[in-house]
């Protein structure tokens, strides 16, 4: 019980990740509103930039901005600076979330526009009719 | 403009152009359709150069802002990379002359709209084919997408549920093939393909990696719609407006099996694949196997030949995917072959399938009578893309299901090789019934002694036909051509060692 609770919380931002991805990925298949559906990919996605941001993160690490001449005269010691390229790519991935999540914001309101409602099961009732 | 550099005009020509025919198309919509033809013109033969010019003297790698590898983003122009940026560039060159008329009939007010995002969906799909560098794969996938799920939702009907459900299911391929990169980055610390390619092998976390590989290669499956991952891909492609569905249904899915083989044996190596996890091929060859069959059988269940074609295009996916997974040259070479073959099989369909509906809107079955009477030349070549689907030689269509099918010989497979011969029969079976509707059965005003137009030829306009007669006639020339195809390109792809 120690073992496993020490392990949980020396990576528990892993966990909380996992722990958000499951529930995000839950609304997205379980759920019926569609607006929950959305949140539930925007959680999915939060989920993994938090992934990649913990992965560059170091315990006492500095901002990865450096120098010029001091890297120069003395070298950089990676080990006490934030690695900045998974920060990067998350500002890619959250830009893509962002257009995605704008995408479907827009599809939503012209399924609304058209079937007066947001609930799937309501909406395939009114396709079938 | 220097040689080197061609490869980048076909892909910057459709990005840039996108934006400049929205801006200009406001003004001017007469300006749209040869501001289009004239982007995509060019495009192709800036393709069509890299090509010739991979051909003669092979591939190389280009460094995009002189960003050194395994820093900057890197572009692999190989020998598969220019066949697929030619495949891309000439499919949505001959799809946009047909687009362009039924866009103008579709869409009347937004033309300009729908071709800028149809642009930046054939610059994205430029970028996938040449891309050497993992998290661009994903970032383009997206561009992709995102515009795909754009022109879905101008289609008609329940067009824009179809869409949702595509961004929901889309996204969460992506979410995967995203994750899968951070795991693969967290261990290897790099993102160009070529440096994963190299430390993958020196790596001893074995379960990280594989779970980066699944995560990956789940996520490309499911943008791909294979075979259980399948069940957005109907409503969408057959909702869809037909200008949008001629250039999406023949090429997203193959340039999606196409990142899955660069995936499988430009990042990872048959090595991992087949002989450490030597129980993972037999799971993935036969799951395509029974996608083949479950697609062709729902594909008999349909009632409209649009629906009944999206079928068509998941079994073909369960072709690709079941070829490469056999591990041997033979099911590889297959597979690239198809990859080619079943773009220019889809495209011709669904160029027949938009000149169609031109005129007669709904494409139920029943609506299909006396065709032959009405559109010679679309059913002449509709009549050619079923014969290339069935596998009936000289058509391309029998040149790779032959190697498909010894491939799966050689591999010991026979569940696939049964599949492949069942879904050939179901694809006959399917295409005769619409021939024998469009052929012998007369329309119900005919026989009811009224309605003689009915009869009379009524064919779709020639920039709808003319982009038609040529993909049939691409079928069978690139059928003739396979031995060269083989010889000269398709070759030099098979990885070492199968």
């Amino acid at each position: 019980m120690e073992a496993i609770l020490s392990e949980i919380i020396a990576k528990y931002n892993y966990w909380i990740y996992v722990v958000l991805m499951m529930v995000g990925f839950y609304a997205m298949i379980g759920k019926n509103n569609l607006v929950k559906k959305l949140l539930g990919m925007n959680i999915f996605q939060t989920a993994i930039i938090l992934m990649f941001i913990s992965s560059g993160v170091k315990k006492g690490g500095l901002i990865p901005v450096l120098d010029k001449q001091a890297a120069l005269e003395h070298g950089v010691n990676s080990a006490l600076i934030n690695n900045p390229v998974p920060h990067v790519l998350m500002l890619t991935a959250i830009v893509v979330s962002v257009s995605v999540t704008g995408v479907a914001l827009a599809l939503m309101q012209r399924i609304y526009r058209r079937y007066g409602t947001l609930e799937e099961n309501e909406i395939l009732e009114k396709i079938d009719r | 403009m220097s040689a080197t550099n061609l490869h980048m005009y076909a892909l910057a020509t459709p990005l840039i152009g996108a934006f400049a025919v929205m801006v200009v198309g406001r003004f001017s919509r007469r300006a749209v359709a040869p501001m289009v033809l004239g982007i995509l013109s060019f495009s192709f033969a800036a393709a069509l150069a890299v090509f010739l010019q991979v051909l003669s003297g092979g591939g190389f790698r280009y460094v995009v802002g002189n960003w050194l590898a395994p820093y900057g983003i890197e572009l692999s122009v190989d020998h598969l990379g220019s066949l697929m940026q030619l495949l891309v560039s000439g499919v949505a060159l001959t799809a946009s002359v047909s687009a362009v008329k039924s866009v103008a009939k579709d869409l009347e007010e937004r033309q300009h709209l729908f071709f800028t995002l149809y642009l930046i969906l054939i610059a994205g799909l430029h970028g996938l084919v040449l891309t050497a560098d993992a998290f661009n794969v994903y970032v383009l996938l997206e561009i992709a997408s995102i515009t795909a799920y754009g022109l879905i939702a101008l289609g008609r009907g329940r067009a824009v549920v179809s869409s949702f459900n595509y961004v929901i299911m889309g996204s969460t391929g992506a979410c995967f093939y995203l994750l899968g990169i951070g795991y693969l980055y967290i261990l290897t610390g790099t993102l160009n393909m070529a440096d994963l390619a190299r430390i993958i092998p020196t790596l001893e976390s074995g379960a990280a990696l594989a779970t980066a590989f699944a995560f990956c290669i789940v996520g490309l499956w499911i943008k791909m719609a294979f075979f259980p991952l399948h069940v957005w891909l109907p409503n969408a492609y057959s909702d869809m407006p037909d200008g949008a569905a001629v250039l999406v249904a023949p090429l997203m899915t193959k340039v999606t099996i196409y990142l899955m083989i660069r995936f499988m044996f430009s990042i990872f190596s048959p090595a991992y694949e087949f002989i450490q996890h030597a129980g993972v091929q037999q799971i993935v060859v036969g799951v395509a196997a029974l996608g083949i069959v479950c697609a062709s059988a729902m594909a008999i269940a349909q009632k409209n030949l649009r629906r009944m074609l999206t079928y068509l295009i998941i079994a073909e996916v369960g072709y690709m995917v079941g070829g490469v997974w056999l591990a041997n040259a033979q099911g590889m070479t297959g597979a690239i072959l198809h990859i080619v073959n079943d773009a220019l099989m889809t495209l011709c369909l669904f160029l027949a399938v938009s000149a169609i509906a031109y005129h007669e809107g709904a494409l139920d079955f029943d609506r299909l009578r006396g065709l032959f009477r009405r559109m010679p030349v679309t059913m002449a070549a509709l009549v050619v893309a079923a014969l290339s689907m069935i596998g009936v030689p000289p058509t391309c269509g029998f040149f790779s299901k032959w190697y498909l099918l010894l491939g799966g010989i050689e591999a010991g497979q026979w569940l696939y090789v049964g599949a492949l011969i069942f879904s050939s029969l179901v694809n006959a079976v399917l295409f005769f019934r619409v021939i024998e509707i469009a052929y012998f059965r007369t329309p119900d005003e005919v026989a009811h002694g009224s309605g003689h137009e009915a009869l009379q030829v009524r064919e779709a306009p020639a920039a709808m036909l003319q982009p038609l007669v040529l993909a049939a006639a691409a079928l069978i020339g690139v059928g003739l051509a396979t031995g060269p195809l083989v010889q000269h390109v398709i070759r030099f792809a098979v990885p070492v060692g199968f």
